[in-house]
């Protein structure tokens, strides 16, 4: 890591891998600067994370990853020894804020920002307990009493709260929404997560890269394979091992797999909370074919461990290809009808249409991203923007709306379940042969970013390696980061009961958020 | 009073009582046959039932008597309910003992008692779902009241058994106010007993939930009374249309000879209702929340029209 001049313009130095990926060390000056700067050329911010890199003699260091027009941009700032601090973010980039509550939670880096309410800490770490620091005591953490956390407070005749969760009536994950309502219909929301944190940043530091794949995979089990591949991809990064095409190729099979499993099972359960048990069984149908498919042909239903730095853990047959494309072509008209009721629907329609707007002012002022960005009309897609083999050569069709709702959400869906199927028959048909692991063992490289479009949007992995040590730091971000605070902007004005059904078209995760 | 009546009624409670799960398991198997699914089987309310009779109940503390009341009374009030409307016979003892706007008013009664219980431990879903389930339950009650006026002007009175009596002795006769009448009382009924389009009974999102939030306080026992209870409001709502709509074949003498006919054509006359119910459930989704009131103003407008024909136009 060399040492920067805080005076002069920043050292950009390219990383390797297939995103155009830029990386500096900076002072917060500079910090500030460059972070403005991305924000007036309309870019957005990727992720912002920290890392304890004291054994070193780096102090403590924030990184953030700034997407713009012109490229990707990877900023590093020592924060310091003792009372690490750096520049907030969050006034340019309103997405920021709760990565840096975050951050502060678990490393103790003060960012200087007005909302100092934890975020992950939830009654349990100490006051000067922050679980991400390398020398902290491995002593399982003290129960102490509750910590206030005020909502923001909507006041005037007749309005009152409404707390839900963090248990629900049903078996789903936990997190708590505070609504401000008068009679049925919502003021204000907030949400308040982090109730799954599970250490997972500390766990990848003890473990070897290599292995590191298999818990990736596992952050968070609708996107496996997605996670999978962006941490294959830094680790590829900092190991510089270029997969074979053919491995490629398998994996951008895998992920439009994963893609249109989770459309269709997300299409389901629409149709359910819309009270149409009809689609939930219909296509429930098609994704539970769908997974068994995956079982058979790769072992695992979620694909877990398939995807593995190098390349893929396994191969296709003449047979499983012919099966692959057979079951596309099947499954896509029978999504075909499926549209064609629930566009007829005038019932269901009712319930889509105009519930949970956004509308592509608030989208964008945000940093929404994925799914939820492309249904309020910002066309904002790694395969398309910044294509990866194999996508460079399929070329991606983005499908936009300009809706902002649940329908419009709905409609995205059904349009990537098309491109996906369109993308998996060229893949068939255009599959390269060769092997389809390279060795992926060598560690050459400090920085490696991967980054995949999962089918909620882009999902960034982080590592950085120190030469000294041998010590690294993954970080993993989920796309719900920027989108949970859409669901904030889009459920006002909207019904109490209406609010499950827009909560699903965005449906983010917990899990893979509060790692 | 005979010992002929004694049966006669002692038949016809045990009936509402024992075969309304059956019933509720039959609307869910067609349900699921509807979807694709196999289904639970007829007999899965009978094991839910049974499961949670078995179960010790929990009540929250400070719970007042009106929590723990209401299973009682809403089991009570439906057992009454399904005591006084002819299903199998017009000539029950205690048909006279209320009308139809005694029989609305112990559906309100019920509601009210569901209400109290559910605002009473003070929880966000207990008093939301009070407060929807008391704006269904107004708008939906004139409603019901104007569909039962049809029929007792037809026949000129407000007796259930005298009306009954009244429609299925003239034979089959199609009224033109009863099509109105009969229509809006598939919506009521729909809305009353908290089914598609109005509520969802299946959902596990408790802030989409209308009565299932009043419940969600209930355990055990509490539990199976209520669930028991709505089981019974259901069955007694689809006699009720039966016994208005399609009264023919109503055992109407005094012997119990006729009763065993009357018992199998009104099971078939369930079964129907039901699989109809499933259907209706299967094809329409859920409305929005504000958009029940519209839903049960088209209903009351349908009534009002059956009454308004059966003034203009004599049927």
């Amino acid at each position: 890591m060399t040492d920067h001049d805080p005076r002069s313009a920043p050292a950009w130095s390219r990383l390797p891998g297939p995103l155009p990926v830029n990386h500096a060390w900076v002072d917060a000056r500079l910090w500030r600067e460059i972070a403005a700067r991305c924000h007036a050329e309309d870019g957005r911010l990727g992720s912002l994370w920290g890392s304890d890199e004291r054994p070193t003699g780096s102090g403590f260091v924030v990184h953030a990853i700034l997407v713009s027009q012109e490229g990707w941009h990877w900023i590093s700032l020592k924060a310091g020894d003792t009372n690490p601090r750096f520049p907030t973010l969050s006034d340019l980039f309103p997405e920021a804020a709760r990565q840096e509550r975050a951050l502060f939670d678990l490393l103790g880096i003060g960012s200087g920002a007005p909302d100092t309410r934890p975020w992950l800490r939830h009654e349990v770490w100490g006051p000067a307990d922050f679980p991400l620091r390398r020398d902290r005591a491995d002593a399982p953490p003290a129960a102490r009493g509750a910590d206030p956390y005020p909502f923001v407070p909507v006041r005037g005749e007749g309005v009152h709260e409404i707390a839900v969760g963090p248990i629900h009536a049903g078996t789903i994950e936990p997190g708590h929404f505070r609504f401000s309502v008068m009679g049925d219909e919502i003021l204000r929301l907030e949400a308040r997560l982090g109730y799954t944190h599970k250490g997972v940043a500390k766990r990848f530091e003890a473990m070897p890269l290599a292995t590191g794949a298999r818990l990736a995979g596992r952050v968070c089990g609708d996107s496996t394979a997605a996670y999978a591949g962006a941490y294959a991809m830094a680790v590829e990064a900092v190991s510089g091992c270029a997969p074979p095409p053919r491995a490629l190729w398998l994996r951008a099979l895998l992920f439009e797999r994963e893609r249109v499993a989770n459309h269709l099972g997300d299409l389901g359960a629409l149709c359910q909370d819309g009270g149409l048990a009809f689609g939930l069984t219909q296509f429930g149908l098609l994704k539970e074919r769908w997974l068994e498919t995956h079982r058979r042909l790769f072992g695992h239903r979620y694909l877990m461990d398939v995807i593995v730095p190098g390349g893929v853990a396994c191969d296709l047959d003449a047979t499983a290809l012919g099966l692959l494309e057979s079951e596309g072509t099947a499954v896509l008209e029978t999504t075909r009808r499926l549209e064609d009721i629930v566009d007829d629907h005038a019932g269901l329609q009712e319930r889509f249409l105009g519930a949970g707007r956004l509308d592509r002012a608030q989208a964008r002022a945000l940093g929404a991203v994925g799914l939820a960005a492309r249904a309020s009309g910002i066309a904002c897609d790694l395969r398309a923007l910044w294509p990866s083999p194999p996508y460079d050569a399929l070329g991606t069709r983005v499908s936009t709306r300009t809706g902002g709702d649940v329908a419009a959400r709905v409609g995205v869906r059904f349009d990537e379940i098309r491109e996906s199927l369109r993308l998996i028959q060229a893949i068939l048909a255009q599959l390269p042969p060769g092997p389809v692991c390279a060795p992926c063992d060598r560690a050459e490289g400090l920085l490696g970013l991967g980054a995949v479009e999962g089918w909620r949007g882009r999902i960034l992995v982080a590592i950085t390696r120190a030469r000294t040590s041998g010590d690294h730091h993954v970080h993993i971000h989920d796309p719900s980061w920027q989108n949970w605070p859409l669901l904030e902007r889009a459920a006002p004005g909207d019904l109490v009961p209406d609010f499950p059904l827009i909560n699903k078209s965005f449906n983010l995760a917990y899990s893979g958020l509060d790692l | 009073m005979t010992i002929d009546l004694v049966i006669r009624q002692t038949l016809q409670i045990a009936l509402v009582v024992g075969a309304a799960p059956l019933l509720a398991g039959w609307i869910r198997q067609c349900r699921a046959w509807l979807a694709n699914r196999v289904g639970a089987g007829l007999l899965q309310p009978y094991r839910e039932l049974f499961k949670l009779l078995r179960k010790e109940p929990v009540v929250a503390c400070g719970a007042s008597w009106v929590f723990i009341a209401t299973p009682y009374i809403a089991f009570a009030t439906m057992a009454v309910a399904g005591a006084i409307v002819p299903m199998m016979t017009s000539r029950l003892p205690l048909a006279g003992a209320a009308d139809v706007v005694a029989l609305a008013g112990l559906f309100a009664l019920a509601r009210i008692f569901a209400a109290l219980a559910a605002m009473d431990l003070g929880t966000p879903f207990g008093s939301m779902g009070a407060r929807r389930t008391m704006l269904v339950g107004f708008l939906a009650e004139p409603a019901l009241l104007m569909v039962l006026f049809t029929p007792a002007l037809i026949s000129g009175s407000t007796s259930l058994a005298i009306i009954v009596r009244q429609l299925a002795r003239h034979g089959f006769i199609l009224y033109p106010s009863m099509a109105f009448a009969a229509a809006a009382f598939v919506m009521v009924a729909l809305a009353e007993n908290a089914r598609l389009p109005v509520d969802n009974p299946e959902t596990h999102l408790e802030l989409t939930m209308i009565h299932e939030a009043l419940n969600l306080e209930y355990s055990g026992p509490h539990l199976a009374l209520i669930e028991w209870a709505a089981a019974m409001k259901l069955f007694v709502y689809i006699g009720i249309g039966v016994a208005l709509f399609l009264p023919w074949g109503i055992a109407q003498g005094r012997g119990l000879a006729t009763l065993p006919v009357a018992c199998a054509l009104f099971a078939m006359k369930l079964a129907v209702g039901g699989a109809g119910l499933a259907l209706i459930e299967t094809l329409l989704a859920k409305l929005r929340l504000f958009r029940v009131p519209e839903f049960l103003g088209i209903a009351f407008l349908l009534a009002v029209l059956g009454l308004l024909v059966r003034y203009l136009v004599g049927h």
